[in-house]
């Protein structure tokens, strides 16, 4: 898997993406600026965390009218597959990508914890390697993560719920609710299922040294997806 | 022209700085706040002068970047400067 790690001014968990996709999970990696247009060949495009145009107007609202966001689009409403780690969750709920939209977390902390997340679809490309229930254990750092959504919308995304926070039974409950996201979402996919948004940083959970090897799961199962195309 | 943007919070969704705003105003002693909702405020300026194209340019800024129609509201004063 040819994987494209976007940088845009303000992203700083860029090199922790590439970091893991090249040394843990073997993959080729070429990071894009976000100036450019082309996506040069990439099977998969990774926007990272961090705190693109410094959070100026809303979360991701800047970064969302990039250059490199047309070629996205595209990529995106092709099939291809993309996945939005924090800030990158907010930059393609900004885009439409994903619907949506997020606030700041309830009790005005900036959360930086690792939480407990139950894995809701695993036949997604990017939880293939989940089981059905699992419990994952990943860290979340974020001011802005409460996930909303209109009834109606909200209504129509249930199937595109991947992770939501839970305790680490496995119960969703509001104790185990980080930031006060409706219905606990953590991560969610678009309708056709190859976009997704979570909120927790697998790439900050993929060698033992860091306490989890979790976020593992979900790149080689980006990987598993991508060979099979 | 100058332009006023007022954005804010869409009623209904809690507003967490609003209501530790308030909670600091009630410490303060002030009572009888019912309620505070913190948002944004842009000034923009127009080059041209004609009111109703100025208008419609904020209207459609509004709608593409400076709020977000899921969860906030926008309110436009317009005055020639």
């Amino acid at each position: 898997m040819k994987c494209g790690v976007v940088i845009f001014p303000g992203s700083n968990c860029d090199q922790d993406c590439v970091k893991v996709l090249t040394d843990v999970v073997g993959q080729r990696v070429v990071t894009l600026w976000h100036q450019e247009t082309s996506l040069q060949g990439c099977d998969a495009i990774v926007l990272p965390g961090g705190f693109s145009y410094g959070d100026y107007l809303r979360t991701g609202a800047i970064a969302h009218l990039s250059p490199i966001m047309g070629a996205i689009t595209r990529f995106a409403h092709e099939g291809g597959l993309v996945i939005g780690i924090c800030n990158g969750f907010q930059i393609l709920l900004e885009s439409g990508l994903l619907p949506g939209a997020m606030l700041r977390n309830t009790g005005l902390r900036f959360r930086c914890k690792f939480v407990t997340l139950r894995v809701e679809r695993t036949d997604t490309p990017f939880t293939n390697r989940c089981q059905p229930g699992q419990v994952v254990r990943l860290p979340i750092a974020h001011n802005e993560g409460r996930y909303t959504a209109d009834a109606k919308t909200l209504r129509s995304l249930q199937r595109q719920v991947v992770f939501r926070y839970c305790d680490v039974n496995g119960d969703v409950s509001e104790a185990a609710n980080p930031n006060g996201s409706v219905e606990n979402i953590a991560g969610l996919t678009n309708t056709a299922g190859n976009v997704m948004g979570m909120m927790p940083h697998p790439e900050r959970a993929a060698e033992a040294e860091l306490g989890s090897l979790d976020g593992r799961l979900i790149f080689e199962s980006m990987i598993h997806a991508a060979a099979l195309r | 022209m100058k332009a006023k943007v007022y954005i804010t919070l869409k009623p209904g969704l809690l507003d967490a700085q609003g209501k530790t705003v308030k909670g600091a105003l009630e410490a303060l002693g002030f009572k009888g706040v019912a309620d505070v909702r913190m948002g944004k405020y842009i000034e923009i300026e127009l080059a041209h002068g004609r009111a109703h194209a100025a208008k419609q340019d904020v209207e459609r800024m509004c709608k593409k970047l400076l709020a977000n129609p899921i969860i906030e509201t926008y309110r436009i004063d317009l005055k020639s400067s």
